[in-house]
């Protein structure tokens, strides 16, 4: 394994008000980002995902602990020093009115232009790549405010890019993004880290893309614990369970996702199988009742009948004349109808 | 491990690369700038054309090259009157300009001015204590308008503008945020405006028009010898706006994102707020409160030039402000009528319709700051 671009030595995170005492986020933390790399941060609102992020990239003063950069004290860099080295991708929705693209990625070389801002041809040649890099060259002559929201993340990277940072630091990069287009950024990332060689973290709350996609997950749960591991290792662990037990979800460890139940459930019992009777289980689930086996003593029954393509339910409410609906709405009302 | 990654270097097999030619350039616009620079000189020459006296163009040009004017007597108006004011009103607008600018960027609002530090505000109380106050129980109006008249009014208001930059400027460096500074000017207009009410309800009907015709704001009160102060304030102040040109467009992207792209905030933060107050002190001293080119021009430019980048914003709003302010001097003489209109009057005139224009021409200001 390389080494380390980022570690952090014993680091506490927090803040420090002139009044009263500090309040402590998270510490002893002793975490490594090695290059190409791909990080997700992972944990439930509060735990304290931006206020690690605001430390690791000298933000935030750290409470107590260093963080090395590429071998180096971060708090000994100046503001300047540290652009050179880690650029960010906030998730604020920057408003910079009548700036093209191309100008708001060559605003990335900052840290590397002189005091007048004038683009060498190698600066130049670097926002170009930048722009290639993340597919983005026929959008290069348009104003910023006509992107959509996808357009707009991809050219915040190539913006970060052309930084040439070390370390990218990404804080929730796919927010505001529909599926296709937070699958788009992730694979983009990970492409980005595995050619480029450099270190990425980013923090999201989209679990099932971590899962699938992040070398390495830190998991952070309340009280300031880091898990580090693979997504599998942790999943197998049970560290998700204990980072975001609460009332009413549960992690299931064979799909990689949460279940939401119910504050009460009462039973039913479901006849049928494959994939019919799976999402009839979770439109029983999501209006409040279990779906059991008929092996156990309940009163209501339903029954899968049809074809996969036009099912077909019949419920059964002890003795009464069964009753056959034709869509999982009308079968949820009906259930809720024989309930009442 | 040490050495910087470039992504020219790293990308093994470059994506189909775009010939060069195709790509945008950033657009520093010369051309644009140039002409903006040329309808400048008009609208100057303009100015030193019309007045009481209508000098014609050639005359004004023989006269500036050194040559002799068919009377005498052009050329003694057109060196100690008309000069000094086109001069005064030319370096007026582009501090106004600038300084908006510069607010509305590191405010991030559209609506912000050069007076939202509370500059003009200690400004109208130097002079309205000046004014109104001084002297209360036996000086005569003559005394006002003469004795202390033009000299101690530009006096009070650098003192009052100054003051307020000190405190600003302390401030600046202190706060986390810059919406705390700009909450601070507007108290700071609020309390001036009460301690002035105050002194207008207690003061005798003269002083109080003194104070209005100060108020109204003018460029004819700068002679050649006041031109030694404000020429290099509004100078330095330009200068300074200048060398911020590159901390003001990281600014553009918010202070996060500035910080991130290693802008030191406070230092940059306290740049732009000096620059900003010096450049509107300067001229609220000696041409009283102009109102509205400060936020107008900006906008203007930037809707003019389609561009936020403030390598070309800065010299356009140092042009285009000089322009717009020879204008409304212009506007205000006018010609043919022997009375002086209020410059404020004018400028408003002018501003306000242009303010109303970028509001209903959305592409302007959407997407520029959020409202």
């Amino acid at each position: 394994m390389s080494t380390a671009i980022l570690a952090t030595e014993h680091l506490s995170i927090g803040y420090a008000p002139r009044r009263g005492p500090r309040r402590i986020v998270a510490s002893n933390l002793n975490l490594t980002l090695h290059a190409g790399e791909v990080v997700c941060l992972l944990g439930p609102n509060g735990v304290g995902k931006s206020t690690l992020l605001r430390t690791l990239v000298g933000m935030q003063p750290p409470l107590d602990g260093r963080v090395w950069l590429d071998g180096v004290d971060l708090s000994t860099l100046s503001a300047r020093e540290i652009a050179r080295r880690v650029s960010v991708v906030l998730t604020e929705r920057v408003e910079v009115g009548q700036l093209t693209v191309y100008a708001l990625v060559a605003l990335g070389r900052h840290p590397h232009t002189d005091w007048t801002g004038r683009l060498t041809p190698r600066d130049e040649e670097v926002v170009r790549r930048a722009l290639e890099a993340v597919d983005a060259v026929n959008l290069a002559g348009r104003p910023v405010h006509e992107l959509s929201d996808g357009e707009r993340q991809r050219v915040m990277v190539a913006r970060a890019l052309a930084q040439e940072p070390l370390v990218m630091v990404l804080d929730e990069p796919t927010a505001f993004l529909d599926l296709l287009r937070r699958v788009e950024i992730m694979r983009l990332l990970r492409r980005l880290a595995h050619e480029t060689q450099r270190a990425m973290i980013l923090s999201t709350h989209d679990l099932d893309l971590a899962l699938r996609s992040a070398d390495l997950l830190w998991l952070m749960a309340p009280g300031g614990v880091v898990h580090v591991g693979a997504p599998e290792d942790l999943v197998l662990g049970g560290a998700f369970e204990a980072t975001f037990a609460a009332e009413g979800i549960s992690f299931d460890s064979h799909q990689g996702h949460f279940r939401i139940h119910p504050p009460t459930q009462r039973r039913i019992a479901l006849i049928g199988d494959g994939v019919t009777r799976e999402w009839t289980a979770r439109a029983l689930e999501r209006a409040g009742y279990a779906a059991v086996t008929p092996d156990e003593p309940v009163g209501l029954c339903i029954a899968v009948t049809g074809d996969g393509r036009q099912p077909c339910w019949e419920v059964r409410m002890n003795g009464d004349a069964p009753q056959h609906v034709r869509t999982l709405r009308d079968l949820v009302a009906l259930v809720r109808r024989i309930e009442r | 491990m040490a050495q910087k990654r470039s992504i020219t270097d790293t990308f093994r097999e470059p994506v189909t690369p775009t010939p060069i030619a195709s790509w945008p350039r950033l657009g520093l616009r010369p051309l644009a700038l140039a002409a903006m620079c040329g309808v400048m000189i008009l609208a100057f020459l303009l100015s030193l054309s019309f007045g009481s006296v209508r000098i014609p163009l050639e005359q004004v040009l023989t006269i500036l090259l050194g040559g002799q004017a068919e009377r005498a007597s052009w050329t003694t108006i057109i060196y100690d009157f008309r000069l000094p004011k086109a001069l005064t009103a030319a370096l007026a607008g582009a501090a106004l300009g600038v300084s908006g600018l510069q607010m509305q960027t590191l405010f991030r609002n559209p609506l912000a001015d050069p007076f939202v530090l509370g500059v003009s505000s200690g400004a109208s109380l130097g002079v309205a204590l000046v004014v109104l106050s001084f002297g209360v129980a036996n000086t005569t109006l003559l005394a006002v308008t003469g004795l202390i008249g033009n000299l101690s009014l530009a006096a009070a208001a650098s003192i009052g503008a100054g003051a307020v930059l000190a405190l600003v400027l302390t401030l600046a460096q202190r706060v986390q945020n810059s919406v705390t500074l700009l909450i601070l000017g507007l108290m700071i207009g609020y309390i001036t405006g009460a301690i002035v009410s105050l002194l207008l309800y207690f003061s005798i009907a003269e002083r109080i028009q003194a104070y209005i015709a100060w108020s109204f704001g003018s460029f004819g009160g700068v002679t050649w010898s006041r031109m030694h102060v404000l020429a290099p304030a509004v100078g330095i102040g330009l200068l300074l706006a200048l060398i911020l040109t590159k901390s003001l467009n990281a600014l553009l992207l918010g202070e996060a994102y500035a910080r991130s792209l290693g802008v030191d905030i406070r230092r940059a933060r306290t740049g732009i707020v000096a620059s900003s107050a010096l450049l509107a002190g300067a001229v609220t001293a000696f041409c009283g409160p102009i109102a509205f080119l400060g936020i107008a021009i900006p906008h203007l430019c930037r809707g003019l030039l389609r561009s936020a980048d403030h390598r070309v914003l800065i010299p356009a709003c140092i042009l285009v402000g000089a322009t717009t302010a020879l204008i409304a001097d212009l506007f205000a003489q006018a010609p043919g009528m022997s009375v002086m209109l209020p410059l404020n009057a004018i400028t408003a005139l002018i501003g306000a319709p242009t303010v109303v224009w970028i509001m209903l021409r959305r592409e302007v200001t959407r997407g520029t700051f959020s409202v």
